[in-house]
């Protein structure tokens, strides 16, 4: 087998053995509980993959997950670590919503819309280059700043919402004006929306970014070795902010599938966990944007999933799959790397 | 204002301070000990949160809260077992690993909380240490377990040992001390005492609730790097942070206009400058995060 061929055959499989061990132990908690392991993952498969309304709530739960996963995966491939989607998409999310309704009833969609996802972006972007700025500059870790900025984030969308913005007696924002409203898909429906187009196109733009531009180079040297990185003559302190600041952007316009595409407004708590199962897709994914995609379709299957197990075991069950299979790919991701190294080496 | 200093300095505003430092000084500790050997501990949250519901369902089970302690400190060994077979046997990504574990523990105490109780959200009431924070026989093993650990560190061979294991790994291998031995017993002394921690919550509280670590094991996070890494100091970076968290009650109660959302921000402001501004002063353990090839 090729050099290539190898790789690929062993990532499949780390993956595969990443599935088997997460249903070995779904089946064991759903027979804990005195249901049917074949039962329960074919209502989990049939609801979500078995007819249209199902195909649409799937994508549309994918459609966020499409955006963290690419989130992280750029800043890991500048060899940096994002935890902070959370925080960012959720200020991506409140400004898009104060933007969209802010607007005149009277802007045009060609206007609102990318506007509104442009501010996203922005928000999300500027979020992300904090931990960016002092893991260059003072070398403070990215990993625990983008954690505390989580938190920070959520008490500081939180009181602006109370204080200012939230609708009174709510915890939502006023609806976005309808020109900035992305049209649904119209399945049967289902939830998802023009953001699900807006994922791709991100995907796309973040394969010609990374794989074929120069600054993608850039940024993947600085991942490599930042020392090599410095000595070719990168600016290695600038690339990590960009890294942070493009990492937290993408996460930030989570907020155009939600405020958007769907709800029309800013909700508390909306998009709660995308942050974190980014990590895991970007991980599943390989950082690498179609992988990236088909990772977000598993766990956007699982997510949606949830609702429609619920009337056999507890929903909770989704959520320890989850886990379960990114623990066993952080594993399996591992235990193939060390082989394929020790390929390289004979 | 006046009324404000007045709640500070009150016997009530002390216990209060105690009874929300605890758990964060026990997941701390935990995350010290497990950091200071070179290991990450993204993972605490969940410790916390698995000895809570350890702790709660052997409390109710037994009628005894000395049971459910010592079934929460096993829990969180548990998690510490997992964890260590995930980042120290297979070499897997410490901080995948951690979030993993986390969501993994949040998810299945509520999978098991419908399973033995019939609920999502919260336990039958388990019995406690009784109501002052005083006679909780809990916080002297807390004050006991920071000077262990501060004397441990510093005074004996296993502290010695821990330490040069998280700064030096190579170079304790070719001394011929076990990386990995050294590595494992720091993960689950790290679990067991942050399920202690999470014992805590459960006996204070009387229950178990769905989450009910709340963000507890990331300010605890936060504290191990506000305390650069030493138990004492750590445990002082918990009175602080627990000290806002008080604060905040009392300024409630007075009407202080400062937002909630700001004095609860502060422990994670905090650690972000301190991170910023203290490079120099204090760092990390230098392999922490990284994982051990045995040679």
């Amino acid at each position: 087998m090729t050099k290539r061929g190898n790789e690929l055959f062993l990532q499949v499989y780390g993956v595969a053995v990443a599935l088997l061990v997460a249903m070995a132990a779904g089946s064991v908690l759903i027979l804990i509980f005195g249901q049917s392991p074949a039962n329960v993952y074919g209502v989990l498969l049939s609801k979500t993959w078995g007819n249209a309304h199902g195909i649409g709530q799937t994508l549309f739960k994918s459609t966020p997950l499409i955006f963290t996963g690419l989130s992280v995966a750029l800043a890991f491939r500048a060899g940096l670590f994002n935890i902070g989607c959370e925080g960012q998409l959720l200020v991506g999310s409140f400004a898009c919503a104060l933007v969209g309704s802010a607007l005149p009833m009277s802007t045009p969609a060609l206007l609102a819309v990318p506007l509104a996802i442009a501010v996203a972006g922005l928000a999300g972007g500027a979020l992300g280059a904090i931990p960016g700025a002092l893991r260059a500059y003072t070398g403070s870790h990215e990993v625990i700043n983008t954690i505390m900025l989580n938190f920070i984030a959520s008490a500081a969308v939180l009181w602006a919402g109370n204080r200012f913005f939230f609708v009174e007696e709510t915890t939502h924002t006023a609806e976005i004006v309808s020109t900035a409203e992305l049209p649904s898909l119209g399945i049967s429906g289902s939830a998802l929306n023009g953001s699900f187009f807006l994922a791709f196109a991100c995907a796309g733009l973040f394969w010609v970014l990374m794989d074929r531009s120069r600054r993608g180079f850039e940024l993947r040297a600085v991942g490599l070795s930042p020392l090599a990185a410095e000595n070719a003559g990168i600016d290695v302190r600038r690339s990590i902010v960009v890294a942070m600041t493009l990492s937290g952007a993408i996460a930030g316009i989570v907020g155009a599938n939600f405020v958007l595409g769907y709800k029309h407004y800013f909700e508390e708590g909306l998009g709660r966990g995308m942050g974190f199962m980014g990590i895991a897709v970007a991980l599943l994914g390989r950082n690498n944007p179609i992988g990236i995609i088909f990772a977000a379709l598993l766990f956007g299957t699982l997510s949606n999933g949830g609702l429609e197990v619920n009337a056999f075991v507890p929903k909770e069950l989704i959520e320890v799959l989850q886990a379960v299979i990114i623990l066993a790919v952080a594993i399996t991701s591992a235990t193939t790397q060390r082989a394929l190294a020790k390929g390289g080496a004979s | 204002m006046s009324d404000v200093f007045g709640a500070v300095f009150s016997v009530y505003f002390l216990a209060q301070l105690v009874r929300t430092a605890a758990p964060y000084v026990l997941a701390a500790l935990g995350g010290t000990i497990s950091e200071r050997s070179g290991v990450v501990n993204i993972a605490l949250e969940g410790k916390l949160l698995v000895g809570a519901f350890c702790c709660a369902v052997g409390a109710i089970e037994s009628g005894s809260a000395t049971v459910g302690a010592l079934c929460g400190i096993l829990g969180g060994m548990v998690v510490g077992w997992l964890y260590g077979l995930a980042v120290l046997r297979f070499g897997a990504d410490q901080i995948v690993s951690g979030v993993a574990i986390n969501l993994l523990a949040l998810g299945l105490t509520r999978y098991l909380l419908k399973l033995f109780y019939g609920s999502t959200a919260n336990s039958p009431p388990a019995p406690g240490f009784g109501d002052s924070v005083w006679r909780n026989v809990l916080l002297y093993v807390v004050i006991g377990l920071v000077l262990a650990f501060q004397f441990g560190f510093r005074r004996t061979r296993f502290g010695l040992r821990l330490r040069a294991v998280g700064e030096h790994p190579e170079a304790c291998e070719t001394l011929g001390l076990s990386v990995l031995r050294i590595r494992w017993m720091a993960v689950l002394i790290a679990g067991g005492v942050a399920g202690l921690g999470g014992a805590w919550l459960a006996l204070d509280n009387h229950a178990f609730v769905a989450n009910m670590s709340g963000g507890r094991g990331y300010i605890a996070l936060a504290a191990v790097i506000m305390g650069s890494w030493r138990p004492k100091y750590v445990a002082l970076a918990c009175l602080l942070f627990a000290s806002a968290e008080a604060l905040q009650v009392v300024m409630q109660v007075a009407k202080v206009p400062v937002p909630r959302e700001f004095v609860q921000s502060l422990p994670y402001i905090l650690t972000m400058v301190a991170m910023a501004g203290l490079i120099g002063r204090s760092r990390a353990p230098a392999s922490l995060g990284k994982p051990h090839e045995r040679g």
